[in-house]
């Protein structure tokens, strides 16, 4: 058992290599619920492998990541059985990822894709299931006729707010979000971000943000963590490395950012 | 809040930024500085510009980090070292204990002018209503027109900004207020509006630090200034 203020998730020496190119190497870290951390960096930095290793859809040449579950224990994450895994994976975390297609079920209506995720956890009723997925559609303003509709024949945007809606519906307690904004309109992005924000701030989640957009760390992030040829070279609170970076890279990081 | 208690503590506090993108070049900004701040008092950070007045402010708010020296905070269960503490507990100590106005805002997109400051007061535990009280009582005394609360402060002017930021820092009331320059570029009326919340967070007793260039603004709020020229590097490396 632990404390409440132990950490939700914990990781200690993670690395994974892909051949003779370092993915990540000896990352350690603790996240705490309702705890939002930013993992920044440029492409081929390591932060997609870290989130697929904390997320256990990749496994570790060395390290391990230990998860406080509902239940109060404390779980070594890659002994547990495929079906505790996926168990987890469909109710206590989310995953909003940058290709659509990838979170999304683009041949099944909208309502199916978020129904699918509660019938999952137990839910056999159909008028129930129907009615929580409208009701999370239209907390993620998507209008209540498109419930029918596919994802392919949805935007960009709206596709991004259904992969929200999918995995708020089993109430998370950790979300990961790799690149959620990349790609879409600056205007797209502000209502996402929005939404994104309130549902951190209402329901008390805890998320790790990849991002190479240090504004979207800025607004979202309580925490940064910046990476770099699969290392983490400094941490810090958010406006501490933003406002005041440390590493050389971090400063150049910083200094290349537009600013308008 | 006892009046007279030590707030903030900062012993023998450095700074230095190291430039690494200009060869790593050290640009010492101050060293050496040790003062305190008590409840119910106003102190000023004087000296000129460049001397390390926003300096100090943002790392007494972490926003800066020391290099080196102690910043101690009163938080609510007792004294708490910020140079050295973990992010978790500067945000839990922001939260309860240390409010921070400057002279930007910044914009959240898409949340109306009256929900960031209601959201601001509701973080220190004020419920929904209060907080909309809250919101509504501030913009009305720094002027910001009616027709505006409803809206994003993305478009607004850069007075207006300001103000809704000033209404920010107001909104939630903590034991610890820093204050840079907030009434830089406000008209008469809204300087006179800021000098009364400050006033009245005093009364209250709040140990509030701040940098004022308006000497009108400065001489109503202080009780004894700070010169940040006695932390100059150069004094302390001689």
């Amino acid at each position: 058992m632990s404390t409440p203020d132990a950490p939700l998730l914990v990781a200690e020496g993670l690395s994974k290599r892909y051949g003779q190119r370092i993915g990540c190497a000896d990352v350690s870290l603790g996240i705490h619920e309702g705890e939002v951390v930013a993992v920044v960096g440029e492409s081929g930095s390591g932060k997609s492998t870290l989130l697929g290793l904390l997320s256990t859809q990749l496994l570790p040449d060395a390290g391990n990541v230990r998860y406080r579950m509902r239940s109060g224990d404390e779980r070594n994450l890659f002994a547990l059985g495929e079906a505790e895994r996926r168990f987890l994976l469909r109710t206590d975390w989310g995953f909003v990822h940058q290709d659509a297609r990838l979170g999304l079920r683009m041949g099944v209506s909208a309502g199916g894709n978020v129904g699918e995720r509660l019938m999952a956890v137990g839910w056999r009723h159909y008028g129930r299931i129907r009615a929580e997925a409208e009701n999370w559609l239209e907390r993620v303003e998507i209008a209540r006729e498109r419930i029918d509709d596919c994802p392919s024949a949805f935007s960009g945007g709206m596709r991004q707010r259904l992969q929200i809606a999918k995995n708020m519906v089993t109430r998370p307690r950790l979300i990961f979000m790799d690149e959620p904004t990349g790609g879409l309109d600056v205007s797209v992005q502000a209502r996402l971000l929005d939404l994104i924000r309130s549902f951190v701030g209402d329901y008390g989640l805890a998320a790790v943000i990849v991002t190479h957009d240090l504004a979207v760390a800025r607004l979202l992030s309580h925490r940064i963590i910046v990476m770099r040829h699969g290392r983490v070279i400094e941490t810090g609170l958010t406006d501490q490395v933003l406002d005041d970076p440390r590493e050389p890279y971090t400063q150049l990081l910083v200094a290349s950012v537009l600013q308008v | 809040m006892t009046h007279d208690r030590e707030m903030i503590r900062l012993r023998a506090v450095a700074k230095t930024f190291v430039m690494h993108l200009r060869g790593g070049a050290s640009l010492p900004v101050v060293s050496g500085v040790s003062f305190d701040v008590r409840a119910g008092e106003c102190v000023v950070l004087g000296g000129p510009s460049g001397a390390g007045k926003s300096s100090i402010l943002k790392m007494i708010y972490g926003n800066y980090r020391a290099d080196s020296g102690r910043i101690e905070i009163q938080g609510r269960a007792g004294w708490i070292d910020l140079a050295h503490a973990e992010p978790r507990a500067i945000l839990a100590l922001r939260k309860s204990t240390i409010g921070y106005v400057s002279q930007f805002l910044r914009v959240i997109p898409r949340v109306s002018a009256h929900d960031i400051v209601a959201a601001a007061a509701r973080q220190t535990g004020l419920d929904s209503a209060a907080a909309d009280r809250r919101s509504a009582f501030l913009l009305e005394i720094l002027n910001i027109p009616e027709r505006l609360w409803r809206l994003p402060p993305a478009t607004f002017s850069g007075g207006e900004q300001q103000r809704i930021n000033i209404a920010c820092g107001f909104a939630a009331e903590r034991p610890i207020l820093l204050l840079d320059e907030p009434t830089a570029s406000l008209d008469a009326a809204n300087r006179a509006a800021v000098v009364e919340l400050i006033s009245a967070r005093k009364r209250a007793g709040a140990a509030i630090l701040g940098i004022f260039h308006d000497e009108e603004v400065r001489d109503r709020v202080a009780d004894r200034e700070v010169d940040v020229r006695t932390f100059s590097p150069e004094v302390h490396a001689a």
